[in-house]
């Protein structure tokens, strides 16, 4: 038994023992060999296309590459959530659906929002260069 | 102290007696009177022989009732710290508005308003809502323990080691000198190179993963320990706002810590995070810092809530009015929350259309916490009231809290904003909320579980004493606030050269001196109760007609808080169950498996200060030999299998048989 089942045992030992676990019937989410192998051999595939993407240099742009690899890795967490962390829709009574949808909104809301406040910030008191300034000139 | 300057280096780093403030005799006289009365209960202690109590049934143990009482005892001891720091401000900025110096030096002052700040925020208000929610939760949802019982006494030492790290600056060193927020680039190592701000940075970050490591736990005890039948719906509304703080606190907090980190790096190893140079900028700590920091008052706030809607409820015999619409607004603000950050900088100049959003967010968000208060108000309409004190500060709470809200939504609006920004009118707004609402709270919340905790009320006449007090010293000490404020005095000020504005100094001084009558009431409250314990004594376990499930077993709760685990069918599980005639079971008593205390946390806490303080004083080989021995005491732990045992049943029995007893004689 791996100490951290050891841990959650011992935990929640207060409310098994009179039987109620009532959250419990849907069980703890376990994995196969056949998922686990699914999910490493998805992640190498995954991770060798975008070294093979730098690399070889095949785009030409290293601002797409940029993007595709940041794509790629996006997949990465998804493969990572469904065949190591056993994640789906019914896990946990839905729960951990939930936890993500709402992990998932703040993340995009800090990111978008720091982006979108500093180019604002940057756009509006970055001083100008002398270029610009002629341009602006009357 | 070695005649080798290198290995002095090498063993104290930057720390030399130069430290000790031994030139200012304000700390010399605070530090006399901290050992003496160090050594005066110690002295007791050692007397009476409670250190074995001590550390057996309190500081190693693994309940969540002594560990939320430990957190409370915490929170109250740095209110004192946090308080006289006030103290210190209010005076000298009475004493230095007409012309005069005062007698802090603007090192010093600088120094005491971040202190002020940051014990208030992290190490009081912190505290006394995670000591509550660790009380009342399991109890509230018939649950024996949380769901990681060791978890949550590491949570605990995490956050003592974060304030014993804040108390050690105030004798070794200085604390920073930089706004409870430490922004760059003054907290940078160019502006601050001394040890203040790093002293900030290890005590935030320690104290930190406790608050983050308890949110993480009390979200599990909500979710899964819930006792059956008690379906999402049906949980106490304290429990529902604790639980939107817990996933504000999760989803919050590691913000938090990674900005801490970046500057930490910026400080240590000369990173450009948040430097103007090679590519950092500042202003990223500054939009960071905030998108953890506008949650964080609603951490604060929720649980306040929470308790006042319980309180409502109880001292007006009727149900909570409007349940769902209050879970609906706990979560509407929960998710806002993180969309307003930007109103705390709508200066930085971001722009119209930034700032128009933002301003906008922040106006829609009063609107679930206005439906509250009228869910409040129509809790009373019509209820059986009583002017318990409890209820007092629930009424105090609501007429403050609304022209904190008001003011709080004129500074919303950005071009007024733009006038008020950084001005004493906002730190009269914050003071505002944070005491009419959190503060209010947090009294109205110990006072109403405290015959729970401790098995007889608190003395009401005392009480009274503290509540008006608080009230009419928050009244005077905060309205000049908003007056200077509006005529265009700024925060943080050591010196004001206009003589015409003391007058208001001078009246705010006085509130601050009737705030501390309120603070001593609440002492001598506790005192004279303890005294008075008899006569004030409870043997229902439910003194106030309460309606949830923690009037339902003994005051104070056994270990094992239910002998049988309640089955829920209804909102307000105890006032069902007294409606149905429910009677206490008398038989059939099983053993009860519960967890088993241990000393891991103290000894992780221990360790943690001597890391952050070795880190602070670049003491690096203790910095080193302490942070292994924090993974080897982690690591060792996981291998300790004797982690839980059983109540024997018959010990059980004669719990139980004790309370049936009480009951009868009571009756």
């Amino acid at each position: 038994m791996s100490s951290a089942t050891r841990a959650n045992s011992a935990a929640d030992a207060a409310q098994t023992k009179d039987g109620h676990g009532h959250d419990s019937v849907e069980g703890e989410p376990h994995g196969s060999v056949r998922g686990y192998v699914t999910g490493f051999v998805l992640s190498a595939i995954l991770t060798a296309i975008p070294f093979w993407l730098v690399m070889g240099d095949v785009i030409g742009n290293a601002r797409i590459t940029g993007f595709v690899v940041m794509a790629f890795a996006m997949v990465q967490v998804v493969v990572h959530m469904i065949y190591f962390l056993h994640m789906d829709t019914r896990s946990e009574g839905g729960w951990t659906v939930l936890a993500l949808i709402f992990t998932a909104t703040l993340v995009v809301i800090t990111l978008v929002g720091s982006l979108w406040v500093m180019h604002h910030l940057n756009a509006n008191m970055m001083p100008m260069s002398a270029e610009d300034m002629k341009q602006h000139m009357p | 102290m070695f005649s080798n300057p290198d290995l002095q280096t090498l063993v104290f780093g930057r720390l030399t007696w130069d430290a000790i403030p031994l030139h200012d005799p304000i700390l010399i006289v605070t530090f006399a009177m901290v050992a003496l009365g160090g050594a005066a209960l110690l002295g007791i202690m050692t007397y009476f022989r409670w250190w074995g109590p001590l550390w057996r049934d309190w500081l190693t143990s693994v309940d969540h009732k002594k560990i939320g009482i430990m957190y409370i005892v915490m929170a109250l001891v740095m209110l004192l710290r946090g308080f006289s720091d006030a103290l210190l401000m209010r005076s000298q900025q009475a004493l230095a508005s007409g012309g005069g110096e005062g007698y802090l030096p603007p090192h010093h002052y600088d120094q005491i308003f971040t202190a002020h700040g940051v014990i208030m925020i992290f190490f009081v208000a912190m505290p006394l809502v995670t000591g509550l929610m660790n009380y009342v939760i399991p109890l509230q949802i018939g649950a024996r323990d949380v769901a990681f019982p060791f978890l949550n006494n590491l949570s605990f030492w995490m956050t003592a080691s974060g304030a014993a790290t804040v108390m050690a600056s105030l004798f070794v060193g200085e604390f920073a000198r930089t706004g409870w927020l430490a922004m760059p680039p003054l907290s940078g190592a160019d502006s601050s190179p001394g040890v203040g701000v790093d002293y900030y940075i290890w005590a935030l970050q320690i104290a930190g993963v406790g608050t983050l490591l308890s949110g993480i736990n009390l979200i599990a005890t909500i979710v899964k320990m819930r006792a059956p039948g008690m379906t999402m719906m049906k949980l106490p509304i304290f429990v529902w706002s604790s639980l939107c703080t817990n996933v504000l606190i999760v989803a919050a907090f590691p913000i938090l810590t990674a900005v801490l980190a970046l500057l930490s790096l910026d400080r240590y190893v000369g990173t450009h995070f948040f430097t103007n140079d090679l590519g950092g900028n500042p202003m990223m700590y500054v939009n960071l810092i905030w998108i953890w920091g506008h949650p964080e008052v609603y951490i604060l706030i929720l649980p306040a809530f929470g308790v006042f809607s319980e309180i409502v409820s109880t001292y007006s015999s009727k149900r909570l009015f409007g349940y769902a619409s209050m879970v609906y607004a706990l979560v509407v603000i929960t998710i806002l929350a993180y969309l307003v950050w930007l109103h705390h900088f709508f200066t930085m100049g971001s722009g119209a259309s930034v700032n128009s959003f933002f301003g906008i967010t922040t106006m829609i968000i009063s609107i679930p916490t206005g439906a509250k208060i009228f869910n409040w108000l129509f809790t009373m309409y019509r209820g059986r009231i009583r002017f318990e004190v409890p209820m007092l500060w629930t009424l105090g709470f609501m007429v403050t809290f609304v022209i904190g809200g008001m003011t709080g939504v004129l500074l919303a609006v950005p071009p007024a904003d733009f006038v008020l920004h950084n001005s004493l009118f906002l730190v009269a707004h914050f003071h505002n909320v944070i005491i009419g609402g959190v503060v209010f709270g947090m009294f109205a919340g110990i006072t109403y579980w405290f015959p729970k905790a401790f098995g007889y009320k608190l003395d009401p006449f005392w009480g009274k004493m503290s509540f008006w007090f608080w009230l009419t010293g928050f009244y005077v000490a905060f309205m000049p606030l908003y007056l200077l404020g509006l005529m265009g005095v700024t925060r943080r000020l050591n010196r004001i050269e206009d003589p015409s504005l003391q007058i208001w100094f001078v009246v705010a001084a006085i509130g601050s001196v009737l705030i501390l009558l309120g603070i001593l009431s609440f002492i001598v409250q506790l005192v004279v109760s303890y005294r008075r314990r008899d006569e004030l004594r409870d043997l229902t376990g439910d003194p106030w007609g309460g309606r949830t499930l923690e009037w339902s077993t003994a005051s104070p709760p056994p270990d094992y808080n239910f002998a049988f685990t309640p089955v829920i069918h209804d909102h307000d599980a105890w006032s069902d169950m007294k409606r149905r005639g429910y009677s206490r079971p008398l038989t059939g008593f099983k053993a009860i498996h519960m967890p088993r205390n241990t000393a891991t946390g103290v000894i992780l806490g221990g360790l943690s200060t001597v890391f952050s303080f070795a880190m602070i004083w670049y003491m690096w080989p203790l910095a080193a030999v302490s942070f292994v021995a924090i993974l080897v005491v982690s690591i060792a732990h996981t291998f300790n299998y004797d982690r839980d045992f059983d109540i024997p049943a018959d010990a059980v029995v004669r719990a139980e048989g004790e309370r049936t007893r009480l009951m009868a004689r009571q009756a």
